[in-house]
């Protein structure tokens, strides 16, 4: 079965969605994705959907969703890349994702990760190492 | 039928004459403005007309206006009175193109018809109902070829109200300039987002400066534009908000929500420079 690859990065996941995410690949990427925070307890997640053409609101639904699962793994989510077309999408769908960071692409997220879990480990120490 | 082979005959017969006279009367008139086209072309309009006039009228069905030949005259006219609008022809002048026919084309049927004064006027008649009927049908073009060119710079104008233009590295500004609707906004949006994408701008001021008044619509508009930014990973600030549209905005209960807002672009501007970490220090 097609899947989506959640490659592993330091501290973070990166999750790129190059193929039409259609609404079965969606629910498999969040089994995928909340299964593989809670094995290794990643601090973030990199979501790139810079490939991404087509939203509709169930995809849109979607990635909120998997921001907020994250959040409850105790992992920041940053979606990176979203298409001018898709943006304008979302917002007349009524989406717009209140409480999910989001960057023009993935040097810009990283950055953004590295920031937010920086600030964490420093306060919390008693996370174990990946 | 007899009616109608009188006016093909003399169109036919006396085509020259004719031409000669509707050409004196429009001049007469004073519709037909040798400042906007030149005697040689206007002459030829009025021949190559009158010729498809002629065919029309010589293939019967005078009443109905129907069959080939009459939609090429119908065209011909269309074509020409839309030309006319661009050219700045007046719409009375545009349509008295056609009414000035109605002097020699009379005279003329009264050189022919004379004695027959039942024939006359149910010559007379049909040919009003004729050239009436083409003269509504340039009116119309006129009014459609005006409505183009007021649609062509509806479009002109939403394209060129719409610049962004980049302040510093990562800051975009977006200048809007006249009233919002959401077809504007679309554009607006669009251009926006694109832009962002392109100069991987990290924040982006909307100045409403030239926004004459801001509305709850308006207000949603800019917050839609807002939202789309941040969903691009770029944050926006609303710039040159006035004191009455302050107002205005607290008034109509309007909640924009936590997007920094400021008075003048030159603090946003400020704002902007600090969120990258930028100071501007003199030299």
């Amino acid at each position: 079965m097609e899947r989506i690859p959640i490659l592993r990065l330091g501290h973070h996941l990166l999750v790129s969605i190059q193929v039409d995410l259609h609404d079965r690949l969606a629910l498999t990427l969040q089994d995928d994705l909340t299964q593989r925070l809670a094995e290794n307890g990643a601090r973030g997640v990199l979501l790139d959907i810079s490939s991404l053409e087509i939203v509709d609101s169930f995809i849109g639904r979607m990635i909120g969703n998997i921001a907020a699962m994250a959040r409850v793994l105790d992992a920041h989510t940053v979606v990176v890349g979203m298409r001018p077309a898709v943006a304008i999408t979302l917002v007349e769908l009524g989406i717009s994702m209140q409480g999910v960071r989001t960057a023009i692409d993935v040097d810009d997220g990283m950055r953004l990760l590295e920031a937010d879990t920086a600030g964490e480990a420093g306060n919390n120490g008693e996370r174990p190492p990946l | 039928m007899r009616v109608q082979s009188s006016l093909a005959d003399i169109l036919a017969d006396r085509r020259e004459a004719i031409l000669h006279d509707w050409i004196q009367e429009q001049v007469n008139s004073g519709a037909a403005r040798p400042d906007l086209i030149s005697e040689q072309t206007h002459k030829a309009q009025c021949t190559s007309l009158l010729e498809v006039l002629t065919e029309g009228v010589r293939g019967g069905e005078v009443e109905a206006k129907s069959g080939p030949n009459w939609s090429k005259l119908k065209e011909m006219l269309v074509d020409l009175s839309k030309s006319r609008a661009r050219q700045g022809f007046s719409p009375s002048e545009t349509a008295r193109l056609v009414l000035s026919l109605k002097r020699p084309l009379f005279g003329h049927l009264r050189q022919t018809l004379g004695k027959d004064a039942a024939a006359l006027g149910d010559a007379v008649w049909s040919t009003t109902m004729l050239l009436d009927d083409l003269a509504l049908l340039t009116t119309e073009a006129y009014q459609q070829g005006r409505e183009e060119i007021i649609r062509r710079q509806g479009q002109d104008v939403l394209e060129l109200s719409t610049p962004v233009v980049s302040l510093w590295d990562g800051i975009l500004a977006l200048p809007l300039i006249g009233a919002l609707d959401s077809n504007r906004t679309q554009v607006v949006m669009e251009a926006l987002l694109e832009k962002l994408v392109e100069s991987r701008s990290k924040i982006a001021i909307i100045d409403i400066t030239g926004v004459p008044t801001v509305d709850t619509q308006v207000a949603q508009h800019l917050l839609k534009t807002v939202a789309a930014a941040r969903l691009m990973g770029a944050e926006c600030i609303i710039s040159g908000i006035r004191p009455q549209i302050a107002q205005t905005i607290v008034h109509l209960g309007v909640d924009l929500g936590d997007v920094t807002t400021k008075a003048s672009l030159q603090t946003a501007l400020a704002i902007a420079l600090n969120r990258l970490g930028l100071t501007i220090v003199p030299r």
